[in-house]
């Protein structure tokens, strides 16, 4: 190995991070990644290099984390080395340091196969350097930070990466996403596509936050046959013709278990995989439909995929269950609209009747503004009769939006700061039952730090 | 009795949390009684004034306001105009405010009109203004909001504006005005969303509506002790954010 300035930038990202952990700052995830990076500009393109299986990059606005952490689950259990973002720091300087701490100091990968996690607008850049084998694109949602459009900047850019692909790479995306289908029709790689064949559970129009889904050949709107989840469905354009791709692993029989489980079957005939997830919500179905095709991909066996699967513990924050006081308690991120919105339909059709407090902070990553609120669908919590607390910065205004979504006031109790929420709210839950929680992002941090206090959770760099 | 709410290009001008204006006027219409029904009113599409009692106009980007823009000339726009200087109540909000006015000038593109109803004009600044927002109004006490704007907007000599700013920047920074008001029409930049952290603005827009309509004078009072407390916390939060 005769990169000097290849190992010291490796051997300074270790220590920090090292260095780091000793002093119990949480994580340390991304600060590696900038010592070796200012050490040597071009680390992450060489380290990615020598991983003899190749990278596959997974991204997307939601599941991008879950869906990694399946995939290389999968490969673990294959018997693979994987090279892997874990820490959900997806950004340039988070996926280098995760490179940095996964090789030897001569450079040498400890795995045979990298699967990256990559944040959407990170996504040009990591493709340019790691030149992956595969590239898994899951959705493209409007989150509540874009307001004015960020989201087609980001299809834009997509596009202009799939393009400078060549045939030996390969594409797979979600196909029930007409942009992510539209953005990758030119590319020089090879496509795969999955998505749902056939699925019970529809909608009968586009959700409010969704955007209205416009054919990108002709302008012309969408027709949905079936519509799933925000704007993902079966899909075509009555001017031009245009229409879903035909589904290289299509979802059918699908079922969902309340908030416990769903089930699918992806493919047909002999080639049919039969995949028990304990995940709930389709939205998660996506996410082990996606991993799952992913590994096929790579020629992962169907029992592997099956049994990885069927037994994956969510990643941190998207849904975690721990003890509290003899009360179970279900702790869901709401990360964006439309995640939101798939959480309070998971729970409207489970009819459950558990507790429920939603968190709303308004910090930079929560998004300042809480307008986002009311592009929510918080009527479907009105078809359920569970008890609803607010609490967080913002907890007044959740508690509004409960009340102009035709929730009687008697059955809203607005809890005010979370740290004294926390008590009163696990206090209302009788013991031995179920409550669920849904913060935003800073409180989710505010929340495992409570928990913590009281010896309920491991941090999350700990897991 | 029945209320219909006219959401102007409610497809395109939509941005996050222009619904809650909506659901806001017509849940509190509904929780005293009265029907609620709510229409969209889009491009190319003819206007009945007589078909609508009050009217939501909310906010886009800037290219999305260029086809409203020329949508309003002429005969659309005149009736809307009329339709407002007979009474007809409205909030608008962000870029609807904008087209209230006689034109708003974008960064580097060609003016586009407005109807002229206020005695305003706005034109694109160098800056945005965004965070949290609190005016104090004579009709409606104090206001809570959620500025995101680059848009500046001065008032002309005989324009009402909906009150004064007390924590941030309101029409263009300067003045210390924030919105406008006109006959049983209010213009501003609060998001948030407006209405139904403001309670007084929503029954101000529904009182002048059944008036027209119904001619009912008093409005039955709700309860509002969500409100009061979300509208507290919005002021707590824009004191320590800005
Ligand atoms: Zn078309």
């Amino acid at each position: 190995m005769g990169d000097f300035r290849l190992g010291l930038a490796i051997a300074a990202g270790k220590m920090s991070a090292l260095s780091i952990r000793r002093l119990g700052r949480g994580g340390g995830t991304a600060l590696p990644g900038v010592v070796s990076n200012a050490l040597d500009h071009d680390i992450l393109d060489k380290l990615a290099a020598r991983v003899p299986g190749g990278c596959v990059v997974v991204a997307g606005t939601n599941g991008k984390t879950t869906t990694s952490r399946i995939l290389a689950e999968i490969l673990e259990r294959s018997g693979l080395g994987v090279i892997h973002n874990r820490s959900g720091s997806n950004l340039v300087r988070g996926i280098t340091a995760a490179f940095t701490e996964q090789v030897s100091l001569s450079g040498v990968p400890s795995g045979q196969i990298a699967v990256i996690e990559t944040d959407e607008a990170a996504l040009p850049e990591i493709v340019r350097r790691t030149k992956p084998r595969l590239i898994v694109l899951l959705n493209l949602f409007r989150d509540q930070l874009d307001r004015y459009g960020e989201l087609d900047s980001i299809a834009r850019s997509w596009k202009e990466t799939l393009n400078t692909l060549d045939p030996s790479q390969t594409i797979l995306i979600n196909a029930d996403d007409p942009t992510l289908a539209a953005i990758s029709e030119d590319s020089p790689a090879q496509r795969l596509s999955f998505g749902f064949a056939e699925c019970q559970y529809t909608l009968d129009h586009l959700p409010h936050a969704a955007d209205s889904a416009i054919c990108r050949r002709c302008g012309a709107s969408l027709v949905y046959d079936e519509l799933y989840l925000s704007h993902l469905g079966d899909y075509h354009c009555e001017q031009c013709g245009y229409q879903r791709p035909a589904l290289d692993y299509g979802a059918r029989e699908i079922q969902l278990h309340g908030l416990d489980s769903g089930e699918l079957t992806l493919g047909t005939g002999d080639e049919a995989l039969h995949l028990d997830a304990s995940l709930p919500g389709l939205y998660n179905l996506y996410n082990a439909a996606g991993a799952a095709a992913t590994a096929l991909t790579l020629g992962m066996p169907g029992w592997v995929v099956q049994s990885a699967i069927g037994e994956f513990k969510a990643a941190f924050g998207r849904i975690e269950r721990v003890e509290i006081d003899n009360r179970h308690l279900v702790l869901v991120l709401i990360k964006n609209p439309t995640g939101f919105n798939e959480v309070l339909r998971t729970l409207a059709m489970s009819e459950m009747v558990d507790p429920v407090m939603i968190v709303i902070n308004d910090l930079d990553a929560d998004g300042r503004d809480v307008s986002w609120l009311w592009d929510v669908d918080a009527e479907h919590l009105a078809e359920v009769e569970a008890p609803l607390s607010t609490a967080g910065i913002r907890s007044g205004d959740m508690a509004v939006r409960l009340k102009y979504a035709g929730i009687p006031e008697s059955r809203i109790t607005p809890l005010g700061d979370l740290d004294t929420a926390l008590e009163q709210f696990v206090e209302s839950v009788p013991e031995g039952r179920t409550a669920f929680i849904l913060p935003t992002y800073t409180a989710m941090l505010r929340l495992r730090e409570l928990l913590h206090k009281r010896g309920v959770v491991e941090m999350f760099w700990e897991t | 009795m029945k209320l219909t709410i006219c959401w102007l290009y409610g497809d395109t001008m939509n941005i996050y949390g222009d619904r809650g204006n909506v659901l806001a006027l017509a849940q509190r219409a509904r929780w005293r009684g009265i029907e609620a029904e709510i229409t969209t009113l889009g491009v190319g599409q003819e206007l009945d004034p007589d078909a609508v009692d009050i009217y939501f106009w909310g906010g886009g980007q800037d290219r999305e306001q260029i086809p409203v823009s020329s949508d309003i000339q002429g005969e659309k726009g005149t009736v809307l105009r009329q339709s407002l200087e007979d009474g007809a109540p409205m909030l608008a909000v962000c870029g609807g405010y904008q087209l209230l006015g006689t034109h708003y000038h974008p960064y580097g593109e060609a003016q586009l009109p407005g109807i002229g109803f206020f005695d305003a004009w706005s034109e694109a600044g160098p800056e945005r203004f965004i965070g949290n927002v609190v005016v104090d109004s004579d009709r409606f006490g104090s206001l809570v909001g959620f500025e995101n704007h680059s848009g500046l907007t001065y008032l002309g000599p005989s324009a009402e504006a909906l009150g004064r700013v007390r924590i941030g920047r309101g029409n263009n920074g300067q003045d210390g005005k924030e919105g406008c008001v006109h006959k049983n029409a209010v213009g501003c930049y609060l998001h948030g969303a407006l209405l139904p952290k403001n309670p007084a603005v929503t029954d101000f827009l529904i009182q002048a509506a059944l008036q027209r309509r119904y001619d009912i004078q008093e409005l039955e009072p709700l309860a509002d002790d969500l409100e009061v407390i979300a509208h507290a916390e919005a002021i707590r939060r824009a004191e320590i954010t800005r």
